[in-house]
């Protein structure tokens, strides 16, 4: 139960659920559903269409209440009933639309809802000099601040999402289907962002099709099928052959990690990263 | 499975985001360039307003030398208080991507509520004045609540408003139809005789022009000073003296005739006021938020249902108060007022003043700026003698191609990322 020497140090789980169920109608959408996100973690949530992904995001963005099971955030149960409820918690969702206002600039779109004011007006320097520490942080490439959000490539646009859910300092940041609709370049400026969001200590769920952005990005890969569990995978040891496998259920009994009804999620988690070697973040300068 | 990993690019940082120095002598030149670059893609601002309004004063005066003598253009700045005011309002409601239809029925009803509290219930003008702009309140508070509550469309609503609103100004006026108010009173004294005195004009346009130059100093320090890219000294002063000519030149040119009117000169300081109210508090924002994606405005936590209810009752409290100074400049409250053209002018102002009928952009000097070319057209007609069937026919061409032009400037912010 040690790592290797080189491996960071294991950080504390922010959010663990637990037998999570939900059925719309007749249709059971999620069945005995186990799901955990540590700090400084990126999580990959794969599956098919239909598998339950979104519907499992929508449980923690507070859109859906659970049907079944339990939902702990820092050790303690909580309940998400409301949008609002999922934000205080420190969970911050940037779905597929990304909703941003097209005829704000960037800094206004950022502060949106939560803008500074000093004075009886609206702090426009601090809002501009705190985006700027933001995205530079994110080593973001955006060249204005000042110009209309309809003015950015898709890559820009995801930067600024990602960027506005990171005003309230999250805990853990939700990404629904970040680099769907983008082309290769923009897809890399994202998946940088998600390693910067990594060192920043946030908890990261990705959910994607793309096997090949999962596995440059993610710790760890949880797949979905049918709405149930059909493994957890770490990222260094697993081929998109195998995901897909497990995605599809082509060979998912033979790869899927036993997961004993009794045995609390913790079982498994100790034991992932503990049989195989964690793989080592490269250094931060090593220019990624 | 690492090597996907290290393929990815490395990241490029940005030098382009670097801060220049504010005293840098390309300043001014950038400021053109920056300007010529967003008109390019569409991002027109307040240009095409302005070259129409040069277009339609040359073709005026062209055909009548009287359109821009000093009397005209006293006339013209008293005319366009009242319902500029109302497409004030109007420009609050398109900014949400709403329309009021109603605000000449409202303004109606204030100006009959005034009529008769004044002169038939002889009550104070103070209280008067509150009663007229608190029912226009109320008309505005009940559209956004069946907005929001039921979601009906702000046409119907406010068309439904527009006939009952008419119906409840009838009501209110009575039999006798018709009310004059006092001149001696002095809401019409204000209206029609109050003009600032000659060297009044001057001080106030020296004060404006200083609170002006002094807010952008102040801001331009404060970014310098937190190391943003700040708006030059030299084009601070450029803009500033440019301002000051502008205002100590029309005012000496009204001061040749009565001079600048009070009532132009609130409806001004309106203008201004809902300016830095949009511009900045967090209200102002949400309601640009709101027009621009209601989605993404709830997302953030906007109360989206708030900002519709502030919006209309805004709108309808603007209108009534564009009904009180028309019934104080013509002296009276009957069953034609806010009735006629009323409407539609202050809609056609707001949108050819520039704020878009698709909800987000606008400022409140659409208003000022539209209200100026609807009134400009009115009153060269009235000069050449054509009635009021040339003048409805030019006005609705006027509008149509103001329209059009917001058109055309989407599609080519589209096409040009700028949606």
């Amino acid at each position: 139960m040690s790592f290797p020497a080189s491996s960071p140090p294991r950080r504390s789980r922010v959010l663990t659920m637990r037998g999570i169920g939900k059925h719309f109608g007749a249709v059971k959408a999620l069945t005995d559903v186990d799901f955990w996100v540590s700090e400084g973690e990126v999580v990959a949530l794969v599956g098919d269409n239909g598998a339950g992904k979104s519907t499992l995001v929508k449980i923690l963005a507070g859109v859906h209440p659970p049907d079944a099971g339990t939902i702990e955030f820092d050790g303690d149960e909580v309940e998400i009933a409301s949008p609002a409820d999922s934000q205080e918690l420190g969970i911050e969702t940037i779905f597929q639309d990304l909703a941003l206002c097209d005829n704000l600039d960037v800094v206004a779109n950022l502060w949106l809802g939560r803008e500074l004011v000093s004075g009886g007006g609206l702090d426009e320097v601090e809002m501009e000099q705190r985006t700027w520490t933001l995205l530079r942080e994110l080593s973001a490439k955006i060249s204005s601040v000042r110009i209309p959000v309809a003015g950015l490539s898709g890559g820009q646009r995801q930067t600024v999402a990602i960027a506005r859910s990171l005003i309230g300092d999250p805990r853990v940041v939700i990404l629904d289907e970040p680099t769907a609709a983008l082309g290769v370049a923009q897809t890399a400026e994202v998946l940088n962002l998600i390693e910067r969001l990594r060192e920043r200590g946030h908890g990261v769920i990705l959910i994607s099709h793309n096997m090949a952005d999962v596995l440059a990005v993610a710790d760890r890969v949880v797949v979905l099928r049918l709405g149930r569990n059909n493994g957890v995978f770490n990222a260094v040891d697993v081929t998109s052959e195998i995901l897909v496998a497990a995605i599809t259920g082509a060979s998912g009994g033979a790869l899927r990690a036993p997961a004993p009804p009794p045995s609390p999620p913790e079982a498994r988690i100790t034991r992932l990263p503990a049989t195989k070697p964690r793989r080592v973040d490269p250094p931060s300068a090593g220019g990624r | 499975m690492s090597g996907i990993r290290d393929e990815r690019p490395p990241v490029i940082r940005d030098g382009d985001d670097e801060d220049e120095g504010m005293l840098s002598p390309g300043a001014l030149r950038r400021a053109g360039a920056a300007l010529a670059e967003r008109v390019r893609g569409g991002d027109l601002g307040s240009l095409p307003v302005i070259v129409g309004l040069i277009v339609i004063w040359s073709v005026f005066q062209i055909l009548n030398p009287v359109f821009l003598s000093s009397q005209n253009l006293v006339n013209l700045s008293m005319q366009c208080a009242a319902t500029g005011t109302i497409a004030l309002g109007i420009v609050m409601v398109l900014l949400v991507g709403e329309i009021d239809l109603s605000v000449g029925s409202v303004s109606g009803l204030a100006a009959a509520i005034l009529g008769v509290t004044l002169v038939e219930l002889q009550w104070n003008t103070v209280l008067a004045l509150a009663a007229a702009v608190v029912a226009g309140m109320l008309a505005g508070m009940l559209y956004g609540w069946l907005f929001t509550r039921f979601g009906l469309p702000s046409f119907v609503i406010t068309l439904a408003g527009l006939l009952g609103f008419l119906g409840l100004q009838l009501w209110v006026l009575g039999s006798t139809g018709s009310i004059n108010i006092p001149s001696d009173s002095w809401i019409v004294e204000f209206a029609q005789h109050m003009f600032l005195p000659v060297w009044a004009s001057y001080v106030v346009a020296v004060l404006a022009v200083a609170a002006y130059a002094f807010s952008l100093v102040s801001r331009a320090r404060r970014r310098s000073a937190a190391n943003l890219v700040s708006q030059g000294y030299t084009e601070i002063a450029v803009r500033s003296s440019g301002l000051l000519v502008f205002l100590l030149v029309s005012a000496w040119y009204l001061n040749l005739w009565r001079g600048v009117g009070l009532m132009f000169v609130f409806f001004l300081v309106l203008v201004v006021v809902m300016h830095l109210v949009l511009t900045r508090t967090r209200w102002g924002r949400a309601v640009y938020a709101v027009g621009g994606s209601v989605e993404a405005a709830r997302r953030a936590g906007i109360r989206v249902d708030r900002i519709y209810l502030s919006v209309f009752a805004l709108c309808s409290s603007l209108a009534a108060v564009g009904g009180v100074l028309a019934a104080a400049r013509l002296a009276a409250a009957n069953q034609s007022s806010g009735g006629g053209d009323i409407n539609l002018n202050a809609i056609a102002a707001a949108v050819i003043g520039g704020a878009s009928l698709f909800g987000g952009r606008g400022t409140a000097f659409s208003a000022l700026l539209g209200i100026v070319v609807i009134q400009s057209i009115s009153s060269g007609l009235t000069l050449l003698n054509l009635d009021s069937s040339v003048r409805f026919m030019v006005t609705g061409v006027v509008l149509v191609l103001a329209v059009i032009v917001d058109s055309i400037s989407r599609r080519t912010r589209a096409a040009t990322g700028r949606a």
